[in-house]
């Protein structure tokens, strides 16, 4: 960048940047789907990027949607109580950890905890310079290390924001029925007349898998652009974290607003 | 780590997954109650159906035996008709009045079919001739206040005494 520049020249460098960002992360991701044919040959790659993201993501995702659970459970029966209505305790835990804080918050926790972890490792790895070694020994380091991380995550978070429902659910039934003593009966018969499996369970899953594309795209790239320096990898990071976050929100407004419309 | 373990671990995880999402599906939701079911579609025509919504349970003596599909106007008679989808295994007499209720107070509202005596059953695509609509709260509280304020002159004496006997139609 040269130093004499104007102002409005400024702004227009950095918006052709960033569409050009843009377009180079979408290119990537390109690349990542049209040479995943590999990584699904030698599925052996892809469980282990599970195991890397799903499995050792789990003890967070149970015990954060348990708590979730129990306090929407807490705080549901306080605002029901004044309308008489602590019986429906059931539909407000289930639609709003199904709908919502199910695909939501285990994204959060899934982009703080894994997306971290795969942009950390990819960049260490250019850092390294081990994928360019690979690509020296004619490896595709996109078929070879990002394709199998990507479909890792894609997989993994789906399964993930499933557990954290049905944690959740579990959570608020220990709460209101276990502890206040809301009638067992009324608890899951209203739960199960509110909730509808496509109108709900399923939007929330399209969801959640929408969610899994959108962090570990993100994770990747940013791994694959990362400075090869210790400060690019920090970067990197934290650009994922904060990146992955945003679009998780943005994107559950969009989907909410398309899905739930005529509700 | 070792292959075995690692297959373990993330078979284990996978089918946690699988059963949330049934368990989501089934125990959370109403999959069992919707999708296996066969169904018989009746009309009937409401001159107001108040807060009636689409996916409205209908009840039978209390009992779920189906569900709203439909709610559209009909320009011709200027009133709501109502298309309901009953389950298979109630059949009701074609003489079966509806009616639309309310559970609780200010509950969600839902269609009550009371049985008639007609021998012969309502089949695919039958009318339901006899419905009584929704009861408007508004127009309530007005039927009351003008039988009140018409009997407000004689029964004044009265009135001081027993505050109710204003509101006998």
């Amino acid at each position: 960048m040269q130093p004499k520049k104007n102002i409005i020249s400024r702004i227009g460098h950095s918006v052709i940047d960033s569409i050009w960002m843009t377009g180079v992360a979408t290119r990537f991701l390109v690349q990542v789907l049209w040479r995943s044919g590999t990584s699904w040959l030698r599925f052996q790659l892809i469980i282990k990027e599970i195991y890397a993201s799903g499995v050792l993501s789990l003890v967070i995702i149970v015990v954060s949607g348990l708590f979730v659970g129990m306090v929407l459970g807490l705080q549901g029966y306080q605002t029901l109580q004044t309308y008489g209505s602590e019986q429906s305790l059931g539909v407000l835990v289930a639609l709003s950890l199904v709908r919502e804080l199910g695909p939501v918050v285990a994204g959060l926790l899934f982009a703080s905890r894994a997306g971290s972890a795969i942009t950390a490792e990819i960049g260490l790895m250019k850092t390294t310079e081990q994928l360019k070694a690979m690509e020296m020994m004619a490896v595709d380091p996109i078929a070879r290390i990002v394709a199998p991380r990507f479909w890792g995550g894609v997989i993994s978070m789906p399964l993930l924001a499933a557990i954290f429902s049905i944690v959740g659910v579990f959570g608020g039934y220990l709460v209101g029925v276990v502890l206040i003593g809301i009638d067992e009966g009324a608890f899951w018969s209203q739960m199960q007349a509110a909730v509808d499996v496509r109108e709900d369970v399923i939007n929330g899953v399209i969801k959640s898998v929408i969610f899994g594309f959108a962090i570990t795209s993100i994770a990747v790239f940013e791994g694959f652009d990362a400075k090869p320096t210790a400060e690019g990898i920090s970067r990197a990071t934290t650009r994922t974290v904060v990146t992955s976050s945003l679009a998780i929100l943005a994107l559950d407004f969009i989907l909410t607003a398309f899905m739930f419309r005529g509700i | 780590m070792e292959r075995a373990t690692l297959d373990f671990w993330v078979g284990l995880f996978v089918v946690a997954g699988l059963a949330a999402l049934f368990a989501l599906a089934l125990k959370v939701g109403n999959m069992n109650s919707l999708a296996t079911t066969q169904s018989y579609t009746v009309q009937a025509e409401f001159s107001n159906i108040g807060g009636l919504k689409v996916k409205a349970p209908i009840k039978s003596a209390g009992v779920v035996v189906g569900r709203v599909s439909d709610i559209r106007f009909d320009n011709q008679t200027f009133e709501a008709v109502v298309t309901m989808k009953l389950d298979k295994r109630y059949t009701f007499p074609k003489d079966t009045s509806a009616a639309i209720m309310t559970s609780g107070l200010l509950g969600e509202q839902y269609l009550g079919l009371d049985a008639g005596g007609d021998p012969k059953d309502l089949v695919d695509g039958d009318k339901i001739k006899l419905t009584q609509s929704a009861i408007v709260l508004e127009n309530l509280i007005s039927q009351f206040l003008y039988s009140k304020a018409s009997d407000a002159p004689k029964a004044d004496a009265a009135h001081v005494a027993t505050p109710n006997s204003g509101a006998q139609p």
